[in-house]
């Protein structure tokens, strides 16, 4: 007796009972199903939060303060401003006023200086991002990018007006920082920026709102931000909107006119740091925190500035997505467990119905094994058709859109669910197939 | 000088006894029996009168509690779980009371069963159960499920399959137990063909009908034989056999 022989009468078994096998077989095909579904429901999650992440930036890092308080627009002192101690101990001065207090503040003291009022002052600054450029304390680092950020900002063409989001004055490299691009115009060169040129770059939401249509005519035009004239000299690529916020509602504009016209000459608001590459920005991480830990004169413990890194978000809702679709999966294994058991109470079922044919069996010369063969081969097919059916059925619902969260089925989810349904029909199929292979034929051909 | 040819069937002081103490029953008691090649053995007795249980013994289903049986010369005390179904598979084709078909399976793959367990490839396997249900005079049935067929072609059904390994030992438990009286004609007349063709034939029953067509008749009484009558030699034809008589099967072997 082959593989086949058992196929065979294990064929001939399953469809002898044509209903009672489906029922069977939709549990699995359920269980299968849902893993399969469940998985690409988790995969889908984690796609699309990574989706959302890398387009804050890859390889980029974002350096804030975290001494957040009043008087952001500090005096024109700080301009070329020398010495690291002059800065740091600025900075901390605490109260609002600073520069004066420069040398003479002293690094040692200064961090914990605050008056008992919380409040201090943001404390980067134009030099600190000059200083993160270093080739040899900062090998991982490729291009820095220091932003000002000026707030409620209007603009305003032709009667049309529009609050602009964000704007940013950033120095030419901020746009490669960003991921920028461009859909139409030129972007910010060098030389506007050390000529503080009043251009600027505007996103759709900003064209479309100010000239109407798709925005494109603004190319060229010369709009009031705050009452100041800029010529749009590029329009940004769409972006789309993360969350809540739209990302195309902004304008990029050269540093120095921005801090020539809207927001003054003192701290900037942040920092953008590009890596190298993708496996340094740890590394460059390092090397930024170092600097500026030197510079500010902190340590780990108090350090007055945040480094936010794309890379490490990513990889914790990586890790909160994977623990989700671990969750889902397992709900879904539960399922097919369930199946995997009623295949085991149907097998039960049937040895007891045939415990006669297996007595005849036995009789005219089968041996245990060929019993066993049978009965196992007949829980396997259950459960490899209701299996089969099951990737099917999740591989094609897989493919559904929910809005903009899009299922994605995870190969390895396939093969698991498929090896698993089929080693549930090995393991729920044994244990009523050596009872049938066991019965006595005298006792079984006794048996009505 | 010829050697004797070995008995089908040697039974040495075979006794089966269930319980133990004051409940102890035998229901096989000490009980001696050569059957020859070639013989046809009716092996009669009330209920009870472990003539069913003679026959498990016989038939490698069960295992004598004490003494030796010799099936074809080989001590069946000696075989472990998976030799007896051999020894069933290639030995002994049995006939049951009740047909005993497998339920929803043709006529042709029922007689095919016990040669696909004996490792027969397919094209030889059918070519063989084909030339059995020839035999019996069913090869226009061979794709009809027991269901589709009568009792009496049930039977004959389970008699080709009981032929198509050749075995040396055909065993009958009361095989026209169901069977209307025309089936029954027809069943015996096959086993009287099946006999003159060389194979020995073993018949439990309890219908004075049945034995008349044997050539040897056991009684039993209480696991004891009680009479052991020879209404015609080992070689000879069975009694109640005539030529003209023959019944649809075409015995060729």
């Amino acid at each position: 007796m082959n593989l086949r022989e058992s196929a065979r009468f294990a064929v001939r078994g399953v469809m002898a009972n044509k209903l009672r096998s489906l029922l069977t077989m939709s549990g699995i095909l359920i269980g299968v199903a849902a893993v399969i579904i469940l998985i690409a429901a988790g995969t889908g999650a984690s796609a699309s939060v990574q989706k959302s992440v890398s387009s804050l930036g890859s390889n980029t890092l974002t350096i804030t303060s975290t001494t957040t308080g009043a008087g952001s627009r500090g005096g024109g002192a700080r301009g070329g401003a020398g010495g690291l101690g002059a800065l740091g101990g600025a900075a901390r001065a605490g109260g609002g006023g600073f520069g004066g207090a420069g040398g003479a503040g002293g690094a040692a003291s200064s961090s914990t200086v605050n008056n008992g009022t919380l409040v201090q002052q943001p404390q980067l600054t134009l030099d600190d991002a000059q200083a993160l450029v270093d080739e040899t304390q900062a090998p991982d680092v490729a291009s820095v990018a220091p932003v000002v950020t000026a707030p409620s900002v209007t603009a305003t063409y032709e009667g049309a007006s529009h609050t602009v989001g964000t704007f940013t004055g950033s120095t030419p490299s901020y746009l490669t920082n960003d991921n920028d691009s461009l859909q139409a115009g030129v972007p910010i060169s060098d030389s506007d920026y050390t000529a503080r040129k009043r251009i600027c770059l505007v996103g759709t939401t900003v064209a479309v709102d100010l000239i109407g249509g798709d925005g494109s005519a603004i190319l060229g035009q010369t709009v009031q931000f705050n009452g100041i004239a800029y010529q749009v000299v590029g329009i940004l690529t769409a972006k789309g909107s993360s969350g809540p916020q739209d990302q195309d509602d902004r304008v990029v504009a050269p540093l120095t006119a921005v801090q020539d016209t809207l927001t003054g000459y003192g701290t900037i608001s942040s920092i953008s740091v590009k890596a190298a590459s993708s496996t340094e920005v740890t590394a460059a991480q390092d090397e930024v925190t170092s600097i500026l830990n030197q510079r500010h004169h902190v340590t780990a413990a108090n350090e007055d500035f945040s480094i936010f890194n794309p890379t490490s978000i990513l990889s914790a809702l990586g890790t909160i997505t994977g623990v989700f679709t671990i969750l889902l999966g397992g709900v879904a294994g539960i399922s097919l467990l369930v199946g995997g058991i009623g295949v085991m109470n149907i097998m039960l079922v049937t040895v007891t119905e045939r415990t006669r044919e297996i007595g005849i069996r036995k009789a005219i010369g089968a041996q245990k094994s060929d019993i066993v063969g049978q009965f196992l081969m007949e829980a396997v097919m259950l459960s490899v058709f209701g299996g089969l059916i099951g990737v099917v059925i999740g591989v094609l619902v897989g493919q559904l859109q929910f809005g903009t969260f899009q299922l994605v089925v995870a190969p390895y989810s396939v093969v698991l669910a498929f090896g698993v349904s089929v080693a549930i029909g090995l393991f729920f199929g044994i244990y009523p197939a050596n009872r049938a292979a066991s019965l006595r034929p005298i006792d079984a051909l006794r048996y009505e | 000088m010829t050697r004797p040819a070995r008995p089908v069937i040697e039974l040495r002081a075979v006794s089966k006894i269930y319980g133990s103490g004051d409940t102890v029953v035998r229901a096989v008691d000490g009980v001696d029996l050569v059957v020859e090649r070639g013989d046809y053995v009716a092996v009669m007795g009330a209920s009870g009168s472990g003539k069913s249980t003679l026959m498990n013994i016989i038939g490698c289903l069960d295992a004598p509690t004490r003494g030796r049986y010799l099936l074809d010369g080989v001590d069946t005390r000696l075989l472990d779980e998976k030799r007896q179904a051999i020894i069933r598979n290639r030995k002994i084709g049995f006939i049951f009371q009740s047909f005993n078909l497998i339920p929803r399976t043709s006529a042709v793959s029922n007689v095919e069963l016990p040669l696909a367990y004996a490792g027969i490839r397919p094209g030889e396997r059918r070519r063989r159960a084909l030339a059995a249900l020839d035999q019996v005079g069913l090869t226009a049935r061979a794709n009809h499920g027991p269901s589709q067929l009568s009792g009496g072609q049930q039977q004959r059904v389970a008699i080709a399959r009981a032929i198509a390994t050749n075995p040396v030992l055909l065993l009958a438990d009361e095989p026209t137990g169901a069977l209307d009286s025309r089936s029954t004609a027809e069943v015996l007349d096959l086993f009287d063909e099946l006999n003159v063709a060389g194979r020995t034939v073993v018949v439990i029953t309890h219908e004075e009908e049945v034995a008349a067509h044997a050539k040897r008749v056991l009684r039993m009484r209480d696991g004891k034989v009680l009479s052991d009558e020879r209404v015609a030699g080992p070689a000879g034809r069975p009694p109640r056999w005539s030529a003209e008589h023959a019944p649809q099967a075409r015995v060729t072997s």
